[in-house]
C-alpha cells in the first residue's frame, strides 16, 4: 500500500464516521478545531483504524499527542512500518 | 399558583408518526398490534406487539448525535419537534433557565445488551465505543435532548414503571403552576425491542390471541387475557398559561390538576384504593367534580386484575354514573413508560380535532366493568374535561386533570 493510499483510506474512514467533508480533510487540519472531533470522538477514531488497518494502537502513548489529521497520517504509517506491513 | 397551557404535543407511535395519522387511526379505532414472528421463534409465550412503521429518522440528527441515543430517544426528539413546531415557540426562546425537560423513561434495556456483547466479543472495553454509556442510561433521553434543543432549565428522567409518563406530565405542570420553570418540554418515552420484554412476557402477562392481532387488547372486556406490549414517544410542550396567551399561542388545552399516590401494598398486584386517591387528588387540585369530567381516559391495559381494580377504583370515585371511559390501549396495546403522557397527546388530538376515541374490541362486560359507561363507538364531539389514569408496578399512580374549556 503505498503512502497516497493510506491517506485516502484513513481520510475516507473517518470521513465516513464523523461525517466530515474530504475537501476539508488537509494534512493540517486540526482534528479538533477544523474538524470538529471532541474526546469522545478519539475513542471511535480509534476503533475505524484499528478496523481499517487490522492492528491495535490503544494504549499507545503516541496517540495522545495527535493534533493534526497529518499526525494520524504519519502516526499509521510509523504503526505500519513498524509492524513490516 | 399559575395556570399551565398545552401549547405543543406530538407522537411517535404504532398508531402513526405524525398528529394527522394518529389523530385519523384514533377516531376509526384502528389498532397497530402486529405479530412479531421473531418473537414467535425465540420462545415468547406471546409475539403480539405494537408496530411503528414508515417512521424516517430526522434529518436534524446526524450520526455523532444518534451514536449516543437508542431508537426511542430518536423517537422522542421527532416528537418533541412536532410539539416545538405547534407551539409556534422558537429554538431560541426555550435556550434559556426557565425552559426545562422532564421524561418519564424506566429502561434502556437494549443499549446494556449491545455493551455487554461489544466486550464478550472483543474482549476489551475500550472497543465498545463511545456512544454505549449515554445510550444505556435511563436518562438518556433528557440527557441527548437537553444537548439538542439546548434548555437550560430543569433536565431529568422520572421512573415508575408504567405511571412514568403520567408523573412527567404532572411534575412538569407543577414546576409551572409553582412557577420554577416557565415552559417544561415533557412526556414519555419506551423502546419496542422484544430485548426489553422477553422477562415480562414471562410473566404470563401478555395476550396470545394470536390469531387476532388487532383484536388482541380489549380493556375491560370480559374475555381479555392480557396486555400488548407497545412503545414510542410522546411529547408536550407545557407552559405558564398568562405567557402562552401573552405571546399569542394557541392554546390546545390546560393540564387542571395532577394527583399522585402510591398503593403501599403488593408489587404487581394494584390495589386499586391507591388510584382512587390519586383521582380524588387530581380532582380537587384542578376544582372540577366528578360531574363534570366528561371523558375518562383508562389505564386499563387488558389484563385480568389490573382492569377490576380500576373499573371498581372508578366507581368509588365516580358512584354508579361514570362519565364515558375508553381505554386506548385497545388500539395503542401498552405504551409503558409512555403510556401516562401518550394518553395526554391523544386526548389533546381528540378536544383538537372534535370526537372522542372509543375502547375498541369492547363486547361485553364482566361485573367489574358493568357499571363503566364505556364508549363502544368514537362520539363525534371531542372531550372538554378529562381524566387520565395511569399507574405502574409496585403501585404508583398518576392521574391527570385537563380542561380543554377554558
Amino acid at each position: 500500500m503505498t503512502e497516497q493510499e493510506i491517506v485516502e483510506k484513513i481520510n475516507s474512514a473517518l470521513a465516513e464516521e464523523f461525517e466530515l467533508d474530504l475537501a476539508d480533510m488537509t494534512p493540517e487540519a486540526g482534528i479538533y478545531e477544523d474538524l470538529g472531533l471532541d474526546s469522545l470522538d478519539t475513542v471511535d477514531m480509534v476503533i475505524v483504524l484499528e478496523g481499517e488497518f487490522g492492528f491495535k494502537i490503544r494504549e499507545e502513548e503516541e496517540i495522545r499527542k495527535i493534533r493534526t489529521l497529518g499526525d494520524i497520517h504519519n502516526f499509521v504509517m510509523a504503526k505500519k512500518k513498524a509492524l513490516g506491513a | 399558583m399559575y395556570r399551565v397551557a398545552i401549547t405543543g404535543i406530538g407522537i411517535v407511535s404504532c398508531l402513526g408518526c405524525d398528529l394527522s395519522q394518529v389523530s385519523d387511526n384514533l377516531r376509526n379505532g384502528r389498532s397497530g398490534i402486529v405479530v412479531d414472528e421473531q418473537r414467535q421463534e425465540l420462545g415468547f409465550r406471546s409475539p403480539l406487539a405494537g408496530a411503528i412503521q414508515g417512521f424516517n429518522s430526522p434529518a436534524g440528527l446526524s450520526r455523532k448525535q444518534k451514536k449516543t441515543m437508542p431508537e426511542f430517544a430518536v423517537h422522542a426528539y421527532a416528537a418533541v419537534e412536532q410539539a416545538l413546531s405547534l407551539s409556534g415557540l422558537a429554538l431560541e426562546e426555550i435556550q434559556n433557565p426557565q425552559s426545562g425537560l422532564i421524561f418519564g423513561c424506566d429502561s434502556s434495556c437494549i443499549a446494556a445488551i449491545e455493551q455487554v456483547d461489544l466486550l464478550r466479543g472483543h474482549g476489551e472495553t475500550r472497543a465498545i465505543g463511545s456512544g454505549q454509556v449515554f445510550r444505556s442510561m435511563t436518562s438518556t433521553v433528557t440527557m441527548n435532548l437537553n444537548t439538542l434543543f439546548q434548555t437550560q432549565g430543569a433536565c431529568w428522567t422520572l421512573s415508575s414503571a408504567c405511571s412514568s409518563g403520567g408523573h412527567a406530565v404532572g411534575q412538569a405542570a407543577d414546576l409551572i403552576m409553582l412557577g420554577r420553570q416557565e415552559r417544561v418540554i415533557c412526556g414519555g418515552a419506551q423502546e419496542l425491542n422484544w430485548e426489553s420484554m422477553c422477562s415480562f412476557d414471562g410473566l404470563g402477562a401478555f395476550s396470545t390471541r394470536i390469531d387476532e392481532p388487532q383484536k388482541a387488547c380489549r380493556p375491560f372486556d370480559a374475555d381479555r387475557d392480557g396486555l400488548v406490549p407497545s412503545g414510542g414517544a410522546a411529547a408536550l410542550m407545557l407552559e405558564r398559561y398568562d405567557l402562552a396567551v401573552k405571546r399569542g399561542a394557541t392554546i390546545l388545552g390546560e393540564v387542571a390538576g395532577y394527583g399522585f399516590s402510591s398503593d403501599g401494598n403488593h408489587l404487581s398486584v394494584p390495589s386499586g384504593e391507591g388510584l382512587s386517591r390519586a383521582m380524588a387528588s387530581a380532582l380537587q387540585q384542578a376544582e372540577v367534580s366528578t360531574e363534570e369530567i366528561d371523558y375518562l381516559c383508562a389505564h386499563a391495559t387488558s389484563t385480568p386484575a389490573g382492569d377490576k381494580a380500576e373499573a371498581e377504583a372508578i366507581r368509588s370515585v365516580f358512584g354508579t354514573r361514570t362519565p364515558p371511559v375508553s381505554s386506548l390501549k385497545s388500539m395503542t396495546g401498552h405504551e409503558l413508560w409512555m403510556s401516562g403522557a401518550s394518553q395526554v397527546v391523544y386526548s389533546t388530538l381528540m378536544a383538537r380535532d372534535g370526537f372522542t376515541a372509543p375502547n375498541a374490541n369492547f363486547q361485553a362486560p364482566d361485573e367489574a366493568s358493568a357499571h363503566l359507561q364505556i364508549l363502544t363507538e368514537a362520539r363525534s364531539q371531542g372531550p372538554r374535561r378529562v381524566l387520565c389514569n395511569s399507574a405502574g408496578f409496585g403501585g404508583t399512580n398518576s392521574c391527570l386533570v385537563l380542561r380543554f374549556d377554558s
